[in-house]
């Protein structure tokens, strides 16, 4: 076999896995569904392309987009697009290293670990750039109906910001390994991918914060201030902006720039990726010296036990550690308002209930999904003389308490500012962190908590259905901190939702 | 009436996926027996033993454990019985002590006790020097010791084991049968699954074997030897033997 076989026959080998990967993430490994899948599917998508008509058709004006105004909002919306990128990128380049589901076999055979990972780091930057084309495929769609073909140009300027962003990814992975080690490297990486992911969009809403007093982004882009320090119209600084607008010479020169800076990358680097997988497989080899402090058994019944074991997992688990802090680094700015607006703005509270629920609504799933589905000793606990009801409702005590011990500090902050929109906010927070577990134990599976980072793509249904529940929840919420009773439609919806997810779950 | 009840016996159990893979098993086995359940491959051992652990649910029959009927008293046949799974189910994020009061708390143990079963099980089975150092560290093998431990660790009247010696070094496996051993003088019921004949050979008293979700021979060396039909001592011998006119019937 020579060097470009085996290289095309791993690229066709990725494929392969990359299009099953793919196809059983869609179909949630559920095949009679699929024509449900495929009609809520289709569903979904038109409703966001409706949602994003609303939201273009009163901005996209022709007279708008020559603005110098247009050119900021344009590529800070790049930024914060390139920034979730990133934070993805990190995550699958240190992941190519400490996955050991074929690199074993692969490494161990005579074919060239360069060739793999050259592969390997290609198809990341792929798939990011399938990812965030899917996701602002709506957006890019409705801009290019309403103002005409060239914003396609959109999508070759995601695909030259995901290879950058893999190559700035590898990078950081490489440098990290040399400067931390491979032992500290995915921790570290996971928590850097979870700062670059949240850190924009997070500075932009602090700034708003304190410059007008709202979380709302686009006023900050929008003022003077920004429009008196930005580069001039034609400075190399607007190229990612105007390859948006469809300026041939910027798309092709982001393209060339992209696939060049990749391919350095790979040809630098690639003689690396092999030793450092390898010492990847030596960290989760090696005995952790560090050991648990000595001290007695406590007594405890089964279900204290099982709490017990639920909080103690929890506080060790890395990955839960990186992505918990991905939700605390988005209640900053919520917090940032209420201790800036505390006593001077009273319907603060309305802003932040909506936030808060949200929030603790998407992490009460994760958490649920971990003491639920992520069981790494399901016959041990199964075979434990107890009930299976009570089991789960030690988890989902386990779970709720994690959640008041996070929010009770905040709901108590609201509460110096409003008392009815505390309350509102604290059943808010209660009803969605039930939803979501609700959810979770509907569609519950056999997984081990390593299987975290797929939990959203096994099921798609319950992925959707913990996110609409949060978000009805939300504007239920936010409008009862108000008190209106535009409240109840929410509420309704979000029951609706709930109901539906019963319906179409597993365990119905 | 309990303490004179069989440790276990199964009365026409029967479950089928696309096809039946226990087809009518009935077994029974005394207290303070060691009993070795052998098989081929798919033959409906780790089925037939997953029912009795209450890990799956019948089609029919009937499970008694150590006089409790399984099907209709589940929490309270669990708390006599322990399961240890061939593939050692155990958390990465807890150290083998903290693995071990975990399971004491699911049985409801008192602590001083429960801590010192703990100490001298980590003892017997040569997990000291990992006593205090996190699951994701250790071995195949001393994974599967934890797991024997935790299995352990609640005095159970019952131990059903599935392939609990794969992966175990020569020292480590003795380890294990040292201790089941002991367990057994002691008045416990093992109930094990192995491939490798020569530990069932020299530690069973008992010996069943099942194929294609039947019981088609069961009792000691010398009564297998009779139902097999000739006269070997080997216990390789007869089980193929019994096997091979299994399938060659079916």
């Amino acid at each position: 076999m020579n060097a470009t076989a085996t290289l095309t026959w791993f690229a066709r080998h990725e494929l392969t896995l990359a299009w099953r990967d793919w196809a059983a993430m869609m179909a949630g490994g559920r095949t009679k569904r699929e024509r449900a899948v495929t009609i809520g599917a289709l569903f979904f998508i038109g409703l966001l392309h409706w949602l994003a008509y609303a939201i273009l058709a009163p901005i996209l004006k022709p007279e708008m987009l020559a603005s110098k105004q247009a050119l900021i909002v344009l590529t800070a919306t790049l930024l914060l697009t390139f920034s979730m990128m990133m934070s993805q990128a990190i995550e699958q380049v240190t992941r190519a290293f400490y996955a050991r589901s074929d690199l074993d076999l692969i490494l161990s055979s005579p074919a060239s670990s360069q060739h793999l990972f050259a592969i390997r780091i290609g198809s990341i930057a792929v798939a990011g750039a399938m990812m965030t084309s899917l996701l602002t495929a709506p957006f890019i769609n409705m801009a290019t109906y309403l103002n005409g073909a060239h914003f396609l140009s959109a999508y070759a300027v995601i695909a030259a910001m995901s290879m950058l962003a893999t190559g700035l990814a590898v990078i950081g992975a490489i440098a990290l390994f040399k400067s931390v080690g491979p032992k500290r490297t995915r921790l570290i990486a996971q928590i850097v991918a979870a700062v670059v992911g949240a850190a924009l969009l997070i500075g932009l809403q602090v700034a708003a914060i304190m410059l007008y007093g709202n979380l709302s982004r686009f006023d900050v882009l929008k003022s003077d201030l920004i429009a008196r320090s930005a580069p001039d119209a034609s400075s190399l600084f607007w190229l990612p902006a105007n390859a948006v607008l469809g300026d041939a010479l910027s798309i092709v020169a982001l393209m060339i720039a992209g696939g060049a800076f990749l391919a350095t990358v790979i040809a630098h680097y690639s003689n690396q990726f092999g030793g450092h997988a390898i010492a990847a497989a030596g960290v989760s080899d090696h005995t952790d010296a560090k050991g648990s402090a000595q001290r007695p058994f406590r007594s405890l019944t089964a279900k204290q036990a099982l709490r017990a074991k639920e909080w103690t997992l929890l506080k060790r688990d890395p990955w839960l550690a990186s992505q918990t802090l991905m939700q605390i680094l988005y209640l900053v700015p919520p917090a940032l308002l209420l201790w800036r607006d505390m006593g001077a703005n009273t319907q603060v509270h309305v802003i932040l209930a909506p936030v808060l629920v949200m929030a603790f609504g998407q992490l009460a799933g994760g958490l649920a999904w971990l003491a639920i589905s992520g069981e790494d000793a399901p016959d041990l606990v199964a075979t434990a003389p107890l009930p299976r009801r009570a089991i789960m409702r030690a988890k989902n005590e386990a779970v709720l308490m994690a959640i008041a011990t996070v929010a009770l500090p905040l709901v108590g902050g609201v509460a110096i500012v409003s008392i009815g929109g505390a309350i509102a906010t604290a059943a808010g927070i209660a009803v969605a962190a039930v939803s979501a577990i609700a959810i979770q134990l509907w569609f519950r599976v056999t997984a081990t908590r390593s299987q975290f980072r797929r939990r959203q793509t096994a099921s798609k249904t319950s992925t959707f259905a913990e996110a609409f529940s949060s978000i009805f929840w939300a504007g239920a919420t936010g409008f009862a901190a108000a008190g209106s009773l535009f409240a109840l439609p929410f509420v309704a919806l979000a029951l609706i939702t709930l109901a539906i997810a019963y319906a179409i779950s597993p365990r119905a | 009436m309990r303490s004179s009840a069989p440790a276990l016996q199964i009365t026409d159990l029967r479950k089928s996926y696309t096809r039946p893979a226990v087809d009518g098993l009935s077994l029974t086995i005394h207290r303070g027996e060691f009993y070795a359940l052998l098989g081929p491959n798919g033959a409906g051992k780790t089925t037939t033993l997953r029912m009795v652990a209450g890990l799956l649910q019948p089609d029919a029959g009937q499970i008694c454990i150590c006089g409790i009927d399984a099907r209709t008293s589940p929490v309270e046949a669990k708390s006599v019985m322990a399961w240890v799974p061939d593939e050692p189910m155990i958390y990465d994020k807890l150290d083998p002590m903290e693995y071990l009061e975990f399971v004491a708390g699911l049985w409801a143990m008192d602590a001083r006790r429960a801590e010192t079963q703990a100490r001298e099980l980590i003892g017997i089975l040569g997990l000291e020097p990992h006593a205090n150092t996190r699951c994701q560290g250790l071995s195949k093998g001393m994974r599967q010791k934890v797991a024997l431990a935790g299995a352990l660790i609640h005095d159970p009247e019952l131990i059903i084991l599935d392939e609990p010696l794969t992966g175990l070094d020569a020292a480590s496996a003795r380890q294990v049968k040292e201790v089941l051993r002991q367990r057994v003088a002691n008045g416990t019921t093992v109930i094990m699954t192995t491939h490798i004949l020569e530990v069932a050979e020299r530690m069973a008293e008992r010996i069943g074997v099942i194929a294609q979700g039947r019981l088609i021979a069961e009792g000691t060396l010398a009564e297998l030897s009779v139902q097999a039909g000739h006269g070997g001592t080997n216990l390789e011998e007869i089980f193929l033997s019994l096997t091979s006119a299994e399938s060659a019937a079916a």
